[in-house]
């Protein structure tokens, strides 16, 4: 809460430091050479009063729920963020789910494994997989899948010619499938494979090493070991016993993967022409369209808040020592 | 000859004793790998316009080239040399990310030891600043900054500067407050030191270690963001030869692959280089993190 009012805050200061009037972009040409259609202008968005009543009137806006208009397409920034929104929450929610599912994996393997030959090879696998450049992996990702074997689609969520599915969710294999239209799920499908698959390289390293490190921090207790000299089958011991243990560390690695995403998704939205929050961000900020900035920030700082709020409760979930007050 | 022959290992192990944290890096091969691929990015960097076999601005009528004895890596659309531009990229990134974890370093590394030594509102004002930052999404703080500054390579750095000072601010005020409360420290402060002198000479050699970790595994994030940066168009403009332009240019020219792989290579081999290197460091200077030897705890 405390952090939502500081982004707020930081994104007001930035508006005012940052050169640009917001009166020359959102008016004409012909009316900026008119004071009064200026003064109007001001007057209209409070920008004739002190700063302190400005910062004021805009989180009393906010409150509301009006970000704002956007000064590219003069639509409101909330209209816009609904928009986007869902193209990027499908890629990242995808993403996410195959970095956990193979970076928890290699984690465990490379923990049980402790110092074999797979062990030194996921270490070197994890580490090249957070040194890669996101962009260039969507590129090359690009050039062998798309042009060269042609596997998988190009750009975009679907093929030109395949219209979306009826608006539900705004996630396209989810509605598609609501709506029983099989080709549109399977087309949209094979357009998140590549783009999620790139995005997931990073977090794939990243929750190898943390994952490996928590389990061997389990492995030596023991009661593992009574588990496993009262004949408990291996498998189950690590899942039932030690990945249990492990997963507070795993959750807080997740929660970090969520912030990676977002990063990664500007990067990876723009070369795939993905139309979300990324390329949105991308457009924003290097147009300087600030009321659009502050929407996504928000976003951000929303999904971050709630991110960790979640990964707080699943801990007292998981661990029953520490249950939340 | 065959009578000295067990001399050498005896003498490797007391070099060894004497200097341990050195000696357990180099057996790891990774740090060796790391040392090579770093040197030897750093010795092209330095000798850039001796190795290079053309000028990397130079135009020439044979545009898209294919990689070939002419020219290794290929030509680009304006028929400059790939190989001559990578080459000339490295002494962009590097003395930038250079220059980038030093000021990070400088800053955060001492905002964070007077917030964690003398603490109450300075501790109060510093934190709540970095969870600011952190909460702000590095990448979008850095777009607006630097589209607001202007694209440039000087803003880019700048903008990254922002954004990375407060994981230093952090990890040093923890490791401040933790020695800070040791009894050493309590011994020199009562012997007669002044804050300052305690925070130096007392204080600092127990934060170098970790935080020289954090420094050498942050270069790779640098190199990384910088050429995000300039892949976006937000950082080095053209003709200048950078990694991460490169890469772009190499999306315009899609089916030219060469283009855009080998700024991207030359990406991966120095992040990874920084990275095999701090973790090896990480390894040696902190063996209960350690990936060899994680986990013993019996």
């Amino acid at each position: 809460m405390l952090l939502g009012v500081g982004i707020t805050f930081v994104a007001f200061c930035l508006t005012n430091i940052v050169p640009g009037d917001p009166a020359a972009a959102n008016l004409g040409q012909r009316a900026i050479e008119d004071p009064a259609a200026v003064a109007a202008f001001r007057h209209h968005y409070g920008l004739d009063k002190p700063l302190p009543e400005q910062y004021g009137i805009y989180l009393w806006h906010i409150v509301h729920g009006d970000l704002g208009q956007s000064e590219q397409n003069h639509d409101a920034v909330t209209h816009d963020l609904g928009q986007f929104i869902p193209a990027t929450a499908e890629l990242a929610l995808l993403s996410i789910f195959v970095a956990v599912v193979v970076g928890v994996g290699l984690g465990v393997i490379a923990a049980v494994r402790r110092n074999k030959l797979t062990d030194h090879v996921l270490r070197v696998v994890s580490l090249g997989g957070v040194s890669m450049p996101t962009f260039w992996i969507a590129l090359v990702g690009l050039y062998v899948f798309f042009f060269r074997l042609n596997w998988l689609p190009g750009t975009g969520r679907l093929d030109p010619v395949v219209s979306p599915p009826p608006h539900l969710t705004g996630l396209f294999t989810v509605d598609a499938l609501a709506a029983g239209q099989w080709s549109t799920f399977w087309n949209a499908f094979q357009h998140l494979v590549l783009p999620s698959l790139v995005l997931a390289a990073s977090n794939i390293g990243l929750l190898t090493r943390y994952t490996r490190s928590a389990v061997l921090e389990v492995i030596s207790n023991d009661y593992v070991r009574s588990a496993r000299a009262k004949g408990m089958p291996g498998h189950t011991v690590i899942l039932r016993h030690v990945l249990r243990a492990a997963l507070p560390t795993v959750i807080t690695v997740i929660g970090l993967a969520f912030a990676n995403v977002m990063t990664g998704a500007v990067l990876v939205e723009n070369i795939f022409s993905w139309p979300g929050i990324g390329q949105y961000a991308y457009r924003s900020a290097t147009t300087l369209d600030l009321p659009a900035i502050m929407g996504v920030s928000l976003f951000v700082a929303v999904v971050y808040i709630t991110v960790n709020f979640i990964v707080d409760v699943l801990y007292g979930v998981i661990d029953p020592r520490i249950r939340l007050a | 000859m065959s009578a000295q022959a067990p001399a050498p290992p005896i003498r490797l192990r007391v070099w060894q004793r004497r200097r341990p944290v050195v000696g357990k890096a180099w057996r790891h091969p990774l740090a060796i790998v790391g040392l090579v691929l770093a040197g030897a990015w750093i010795v092209i960097a330095i000798f850039a316009p001796l190795i290079a076999p053309h000028d990397p601005l130079a135009q020439t009528a044979s545009s898209f080239a294919h990689p070939g004895w002419h020219h290794l890596f290929g030509t680009d659309e304006l028929g400059r040399d790939v190989l001559s531009r990578v080459l000339f990229g490295a002494r962009l990134s590097i003395p930038l990310a250079l220059l980038l974890v030093s000021l990070a370093l400088l800053i955060g590394g001492t905002l964070g030891a007077v917030a964690g030594y003398f603490g109450g509102i300075l501790d109060t004002v510093v934190m709540r600043a970095s969870d600011l930052v952190f909460a702000f999404p590095a990448i979008i703080l850095a777009m607006v900054v630097t589209a607001a500054l202007g694209p440039s390579v000087r803003n880019a750095v700048l903008a990254l500067v922002i954004v990375s000072w407060p994981s230093y601010a952090r990890v040093v005020r923890g490791l401040v407050l933790s020695t800070g409360d040791s009894e050493y420290v309590a011994s020199a402060r009562l012997l007669g030191s002044s804050a300052r002198r305690a925070l130096l000479r007392e204080v600092l050699p127990n934060v170098l270690g970790p935080v020289l970790v954090l420094a050498t595994l942050d270069l790779g994030n640098a190199v990384l963001l910088l050429s995000g940066l300039s892949f976006l168009g937000l950082g080095a403009q053209p003709p200048t030869p950078e990694w991460g332009a490169g890469v772009a240019e190499g999306t315009q020219y899609f089916q030219y692959w060469w283009i855009g792989t080998f700024p991207g290579i030359a990406i991966f081999t120095v992040v990874l280089a920084f990275n095999f290197l701090g973790d090896s460091l990480r390894d040696a200077l902190d063996p209960q993190s350690s990936w060899s030897h994680g986990g013993d705890a019996e």
